[in-house]
């Protein structure tokens, strides 16, 4: 277990004496991994859901901005929300509209692109209560909007699901799924699966018992709920249930793994990004970490919290789950992306789905039937030596559980991960997927959580340091086939934003000190950068616009949970402030603002 | 010489006796309410806004009720969103700047009645007297009470330096502008 780890922290030094980027050989000749049918999409010039399409790749096939001309890429024009909080949007374009939604209080822009400037069309305020934003773990963000069929959908902190007229801003509906009260908001964009609106609910840190819903999209009335914990009933488990592993069979799992009603108040929310394959028929989501945080008042594997779910998006009936992190030791929300991807593994041609996990592992599963194919380390790890592919279980640490009332020093990956939410994309060009990542470890002890409803219930004192090598964040290129990473480049802060990769070979993202960078998809060479004015934790989008130009969109605005220590002015002499983050961040006040405003690039 | 030193002893023993009091039986504190608590240095008229009282002042000054202000401080869950005073979810407490006033009675409103941007109303969830006590805690924060009296080093993991050990950094007045982003409207 410690020889491990050792392994990993002398990766790391190796890997800190050789250059800022570090390559070696991808894909060995092997046929490369390739994006779904249903993503692919040549001639499509608009960017109309926060992940590009339902597989969840980013991926634009414009070319226009390449790696040839991109270095004389320049602002076209901005625009600024008026919010000062973290931006972790992404700026949506249909048919020479685009669409924003702010960070709390989540007004929505429309902006004109057929005229100089974008000039705003129209503007929309749905006027959530103020209340939210104290039931809001980490920051006030929002993750952006969906566009289908003419429609706009957004969520709002207070736990609205809203309908507007993409055209004109009219709110078609607006229904009320969750209570401030009992800690619930709402931050993931939703996800259209055909006439359904799929939307979760957020609030792990104040034992929200978590679900997602599906809305029907002509009126916002729910269609199902699935609930994350609980009885089958509830999970929606019934006969078409499959999971791969013996560990998820059983009746009543969601009841039997909790102390008796733990899972009432137990977590396993929903706020990340949902993907869809059609052809399958499957949505695929996953649940948030189980509450509190301290593992010691919750013996059993919790589930179904830190899960990957595969679900008929009609019936909301489950057909596979698996269980990333039973017994959830350190805050590891299980809902990171699930990119979809069609490989060949062992020969065989297989459906599969490439999940990067917070415990520094990426996985790479069948997605017809759950069963892991591979997982590897992408980030310096001692708490666990990765998954028993025979199980599926993944093999702790028990040296670094955290018992009642110990100091648990040097646990990595931490808190927020080797990876919080911030999306990877897949280029359908290199096969390679680029992830934005965390480079921390921290230090733990678990203390008695007590529930009060509305107030926040985790039970532990962190606080959170760089990790081997020094360096916080990280963009890495990864093999998913072979299972490595093929150059990466290093971050000052984390990588707290998304990645975009275009046909032009390219790879867009955003660091937390402002700066945004255009990356070659092949070697990762920095090709092109310009610093915005605050630190940037947004999703980076591209379309054609009305013009038959290629434009670059990406919010800046730093804040979320790694950049609150700015956007919620935190004090860093207190090395627990927020969550223990502000103390792996406390220089972040020096190096940038707070801020809120939309960049738009074009070639000149 | 000898006497001076037993002169001094005997000051230092009796203003610790005063220090660890422990009243069980507090001064009621009902009557907070029609202090003077105002969250602005200005007022029509002349001179500036009355500033809030005295009232309230022996809870900052006793170790006792500053240590129960510690535990409660924990207990009700403030450390959930304030952290150990850096904030989070809420803001920062260990700071000189106070949305919402940084008087004792300032603080006590805010527990007791919340606040607009996210605080709850621990109305009728928390003993008055409690509150004065978490209140008292919460100015002890940025050492705003005796370094005598301010709590000492935690059990638990050493989040920052302990509340005696802070120099005493008195609150801006009149408040600051709210962290949050003002929405254009």
């Amino acid at each position: 277990m410690r020889s491990s780890f050792l392994q990993c922290c002398f990766l790391a030094a190796v890997l800190t004496l050789s250059p800022s980027i570090s390559r070696s050989q991808p894909q060995d000749g092997r046929p490369r991994p390739a994006a779904p049918a249903f993503a692919v999409s040549p001639n499509d010039a608009d960017w109309a859901t926060p992940a590009k399409n339902t597989a969840g790749t980013r991926y634009s096939e414009l070319s226009e901005i390449n790696t040839q001309n991109v270095n004389r890429l320049q602002v076209a024009f901005t625009f600024s929300t008026g919010v000062n909080k973290g931006h972790e949007g992404a700026p949506l374009v249909v048919g020479g509209l685009m669409f924003i939604v702010s960070p709390y209080p989540n007004i929505v822009y429309a902006l004109d692109l057929t005229r100089p400037g974008g000039p705003l069309k129209w503007q929309y305020n749905p006027k959530p209560d103020a209340s939210a934003q104290g039931v809001a773990c980490c920051d006030v963000v929002n993750r952006g909007p969906t566009y289908s069929n003419g429609r706009l959908f957004f969520t709002t902190l207070d736990a609205h699901v809203v309908a507007l007229d993409a055209g004109t801003g009219r709110e078609i509906w607006n229904v009320k799924l969750g209570e401030i009260n009992r800690g619930e908001t709402m931050t993931m964009a939703p996800l259209v699966v055909k006439d359904k609106v799929i939307a979760g609910i957020s609030g792990g840190e104040y034992g929200v018992r978590g679900w997602v819903q599906a809305l029907d999209a002509a009126d916002g009335k729910t269609v199902w709920k699935a609930y994350s914990t609980g009885p089958d009933q509830d999970v929606k488990i019934g006969a078409d249930f499959k999971p791969f592993y013996e560990e998820d069979r059983g009746k009543d799992l969601g009841v039997s793994t909790w102390p008796p009603n733990a899972w009432e108040i137990g977590g396993g929310t929903v706020w990340g990004f949902a993907s869809y394959d059609p052809d399958l028929d499957l949505i695929f989501y996953g649940t948030a970490n189980p509450g509190p945080w301290n593992p010691n008042q919750r013996p059993g594997d919790n589930k179904w919290t830190n899960t990957v779910f595969a679900r008929d998006p009609d019936t909301g009936q489950a057909r596979w789950a698996y269980q990333w992190n039973p017994h959830d030791l350190h805050d590891w929300d299980g809902i990171n992306e699930n990119i979809l991807v069609e490989v060949v593994w062992h020969g065989k041609p297989r459906k599969a789905l490439v999940h990067p996990d917070r415990n520094g592992l990426v996985y790479l599963l069948d997605r017809t039937t759950g069963e892991v194919l591979s997982a590897n380390f992408y980030h310096p790890v001692n708490t666990h030596r990765g998954v028993d592919l025979k199980t599926g279980r993944i093999r702790i640490n028990e040296q670094k559980y955290p018992h009642e009332g110990k100091v648990i020093r040097n646990v990595c990956p931490t808190a927020p991960g080797a990876k919080d939410w911030s999306p990877s994309s897949f280029s359908h060009q290199t096969g390679l997927l680029y992830i934005p990542h965390n480079n921390l470890c921290m230090d733990w002890e678990s203390t008695e959580a007590n529930y009060i409803a509305g107030t926040p219930y985790v039970g532990a004192e962190v606080r959170m340091y760089a990790g081997p090598g020094g360096h916080r964040g990280e963009l890495s290129a990864w093999d998913i086939l072979a299972g490595k990473e093929v150059w990466t480049i290093k971050e000052r802060f984390p990588v707290w934003g998304g990645t975009m990769t275009t046909a032009g070979g390219l790879v867009f993202y955003g660091n937390m000190e402002g700066w945004f960078k255009a990356v070659d998809a092949k070697t990762g060479a920095v090709l092109w950068q310009f610093k915005t004015s605050s630190g940037i934790i947004g999703q980076p989008t591209t379309y054609r616009g009305p013009d038959g130009k290629q434009y670059i969109a990406v919010l800046s605005g730093v804040g979320g949970w790694a950049g609150s220590i700015v956007s919620g002015d935190l004090d860093p002499r207190d090395s627990t402030a927020a969550l223990g983050f502000v103390n792996a961040m406390a220089d972040l006040k020096q190096a940038t603002t707070k801020g809120g405003n939309l960049y738009v690039f074009a070639l000149p | 010489m000898r006497r001076l030193v037993a002169i001094a002893a005997a000051i230092a023993v009796l203003s610790a006796c005063e220090r660890e009091d422990r009243e069980f039986r507090p001064p009621p504190v009902g009557t907070e309410a029609e202090a003077p608590v105002t969250l602005s240095s200005i007022a029509p008229g002349t001179g500036p806004a009355e500033r809030p009282g005295e009232m309230g002042q022996a809870y900052e000054e006793n170790a006792y009720h500053l240590s129960e202000g510690k535990r409660l401080f924990t207990w009700f869950n403030c450390k959930g969103c304030h952290a150990n005073g850096g904030g989070g979810s809420g803001p920062a407490l260990m700071d000189d700047s106070w949305i919402y006033g940084g008087a004792l009675l300032n603080v006590v409103q805010t527990i007791r009645e919340g606040r607009p941007n996210g605080m709850p109303s621990f109305r009728g969830k928390i003993p008055e007297e409690q509150i004065m006590q978490i209140a008292a805690y919460v100015r002890s924060m940025e050492r705003q009470v005796p370094q005598d009296a301010a709590p000492g080093r935690n059990d638990d993991l050493m989040p920052r330096p302990s509340e005696h050990r802070l120099p005493a950094r008195p609150a801006v007045p009149g408040g600051t502008v709210p962290p949050s982003g003002q929405a254009p409207q």
